[in-house]
């Protein structure tokens, strides 16, 4: 500490404000920066040799940077910062925002941020509640009966871009109540035979050595792993954004997930998953799914998928969940045969399907005619309450 | 006094070819005492960073291969149980307390890689290898172990580190890691080094191999790699590729195609790689590279 301090008198009180609104910058930006870093910065600053700008940016770059998206972003924050020209709080971070689905999307950042920690209920759901609260006592049941009814609507008919926030931050919140539920179940139901060795002979100290009562270890149970193929065509464009938020919640509960997009091709999406921040992630997925426009090719997505992928990422402890429509432009044969090799390498396969939500809706288009018969769980997925249905089978798995 | 260029030599002289990033970056740990935690794909030499830092601090390399189920006992310390069994059979009449105490002292106890690593006398380099592939509790004990670096063992009190190890762990990618553990780690993301990175690598490792040899490897891996390939060659494989072209006599890649197209096996470890790598293309990347 006295050595810190030290350093603290010779840097001047100036260098130390800099730092510190460094530090605030790059906070604002989703790096995880702690006291102690800042203090060790300032340790670094007040080293010798490190008195030119191409010394200091690696040494605090290895210092604050924790992953790679903050590795890759460093640079440009760097610079703006220090070389003088004003930088925003929060920088944009996926390139040229203009279509006003991705503006939803960005404008769901700092709804994420505004609403730190997990279960505390979100900004508009605070605000509203607050609002109410003086004039009607029963206003607690109103906010939840709206939330309720939310719950229960097709995402395709909220078209309001505030509720349709909402629905994003509910399916987040539902996402982060599974995996708390999920987890725990997971502990409680490990099970097993194996002798743990060290407790039985603490045990059989007082038997003379003779083990008498075998203490048994219970090896972890091991989960399923989780593949999540997200349709993203033009007809499914009501539902990708709501289920791209619901997966970046519930993967973050597997251990082992990966997720892919296809639309006219096949995009995989885990990395842009692994981002913490949800609005950030959504960012770099609403690009990613921003394809071509024009038909789902369901068939040579899975094609590709078995082709390049499955032998990666499946293996015969696996989930796969599709999230489609079914709608394929291409021949239904590539659908039967690629549906037919998934069957063959993994434990289940989930089809999702929002139209099954649809009154007098029938798995009839040919594509979904040809998926059917490989299929273990087909369900409906056209709003939340449906997704919410989905935890007992999940839990299971 | 942050010397990163004096680190780069030393590296350099032990045969690890760095960039400033990563000199600095260690410069940095060395200063900070922090663990530093090497993020990459496999192949670019992250494991490589952590021998080169033992033999430039001429000590000993601890290596810690993390994997699934990685538990305390494996990675820590472990009882002798069957040294132990047999202790208590030979002193069945004596006191029961004395015998506990017997067994369960410094005899019977086995070290495993972390409790090796803050027990020794000269401060060893700590490389926790691909920490990415441990769980979630493992990671959290590990985080504690490497911010208070004291080991409390139940039946025997708490161990306190002796010295400070230098901690490296590295990463690819397969699991996301605890904010806390990145925190805690000074964080290097290593790619694939550039062509002159490469060419002094390979000048550094081939013993006998021409500059210009080098140039031209070093150049033909790069447009190799941004083929589409299954799996992209590491660092390891360019050393391979290069030691297979030395030993068969090649001084310029543009002179012998057949030669280089024949030891892609070096380099192309997926059948779906050497099929799309075919000769046309070969020569096409070597009349590139030349």
């Amino acid at each position: 500490m006295p050595a810190a301090l030290a350093g603290l008198d010779d840097l001047g009180p100036a260098v130390r404000d800099r730092l510190c609104g460094f530090v605030r910058t790059l906070r604002d930006n989703g790096f995880r920066v702690g006291l102690a870093e800042s203090q060790d910065a300032l340790r670094l600053l007040a080293t010798a040799g490190l008195d030119r700008p191409a010394h200091v940016r690696p040494a605090l770059r290895a210092l604050f940077c924790g992953r790679r998206s903050d590795w890759d972003l460093f640079d440009a924050l760097f610079d703006a910062f220090w070389s003088g020209t004003r930088v925003k709080r929060r920088m944009t971070i996926a390139g040229s925002l203009t279509r006003t689905g991705q503006q939803t999307l960005h404008s769901l950042a700092r709804l994420q941020q505004s609403s730190a920690p997990p279960g505390l209920p979100s900004e508009a759901e605070r605000t509203e509640g607050d609002q109410q609260t003086e004039a009607d006592p029963s206003s607690r049941r109103e906010g939840a009966s709206r939330h309720e009814s939310l719950a229960r609507t097709d995402f395709r008919q909220i078209a309001d871009p505030a509720a349709l926030e909402e629905a994003h931050a509910l399916a987040g919140r539902l996402a982060r109540a599974m995996q708390a539920r999920l987890t725990r179940r997971d502990r409680a139901s490990r099970r097993g035979s194996r002798i743990d060795l060290r407790r039985t002979i603490r045990a059989s100290l007082g038997t003379g050595g003779t083990p008498i009562n075998l203490i048994h270890r219970r090896p972890r149970h091991r989960p399923l792993r989780l593949v999540v193929l997200i349709d993203a065509s033009g007809s499914m464009g009501f539902y990708t954004a709501v289920f791209l938020r619901f997966v970046h919640g519930v993967l973050d509960q597997f251990r082992e997930a990966e997720a892919f997009l296809f639309h006219t091709r096949l995009v995989h999406m885990s990395d842009a998953l692994r981002e913490k921040d949800a609005g950030r992630a959504l960012d770099r997925l609403g690009l990613m799914a921003d394809g071509v426009g024009g038909g789902t090719r369901v068939g040579e997505s899975l094609a590709t998928f078995n082709r390049w992928h499955a032998a990666r990422v499946i293996h015969s402890r696996t989930c796969v969940m599709i999230m489609s429509d079914g709608y394929d432009t291409g021949d239904p044969e590539l659908i039967r045969s690629g549906m037919a090799a998934l069957r063959r390498r993994c434990r289940r396969i989930v089809w999702l399907n929002p139209l099954l939500g649809w009154d007098g809706y029938e798995p009839t288009s040919r594509g979904m005619a040809a998926a059917l018969p490989f299929i273990d769980l087909f369900a409906a997925a056209h709003n939340i309450e449906s997704l919410a249905a989905l935890e007992p089978y999940l839990a299971r798995l | 006094m942050l010397d990163r260029q004096a680190i780069a030599d030393r590296l350099a002289g032990v045969g690890y070819v760095a960039d400033a990033g990563l000199a600095t970056a260690l410069a940095v740990m060395e200063l900070l005492k922090r663990p530093l935690l090497i993020e990459g794909e496999a192949g670019v030499g992250k494991t490589e960073v952590a021998k080169a830092l033992a033999a430039l601090h001429a000590t000993r390399l601890i290596r810690l291969q993390c994997h699934e189920g990685l538990d305390r006992a494996e990675a820590l310390y472990e009882w002798n149980y069957q040294r132990q069994l047999l202790a208590i059979k030979a002193r069945e009449h004596q006191d029961a307390d004395e015998t506990e105490e017997h067994v369960f002292s410094e005899r019977y106890l086995l070290e495993r890689p972390l409790l090796a690593a803050i027990r020794q006398v000269v401060p060893p380099v700590l490389l926790i290898d691909e920490i990415d592939r441990a769980d979630e509790e493992f990671e959290a004990f590990l985080l504690e172990l490497l911010s208070d670096f004291q080991v409390s063992i139940p039946e025997l009190g708490t161990v306190c580190a002796t010295t400070i190890p230098r901690v490296i762990l590295t990463s690819n990618g397969t699991r996301e890691l605890s904010d806390a553990l990145r925190r805690r780690c000074l964080y290097h993301a290593l790619d694939f080094p550039d062509v002159d990175r490469e060419a002094r690598i390979l000048l550094a490792r081939i013993p006998g191999i021409d500059a210009a040899l080098a140039q031209q490897i070093a150049r033909l891996v790069a447009r190799v790699r941004k083929q589409d390939l299954a799996k992209m060659p590491g660092v390891a494989e360019t050393l391979d590729w290069a030691a297979a072209l030395v030993g068969l006599g090649v001084s310029r890649v543009d002179d012998d195609r057949a030669a280089v197209h024949d030891t892609l096996c070096c380099v192309l470890k997926t059948r779906e790689d050497q099929a799309r790598i075919t000769r046309a293309v070969s020569d096409r990347l070597v009349g590139e590279a030349a």
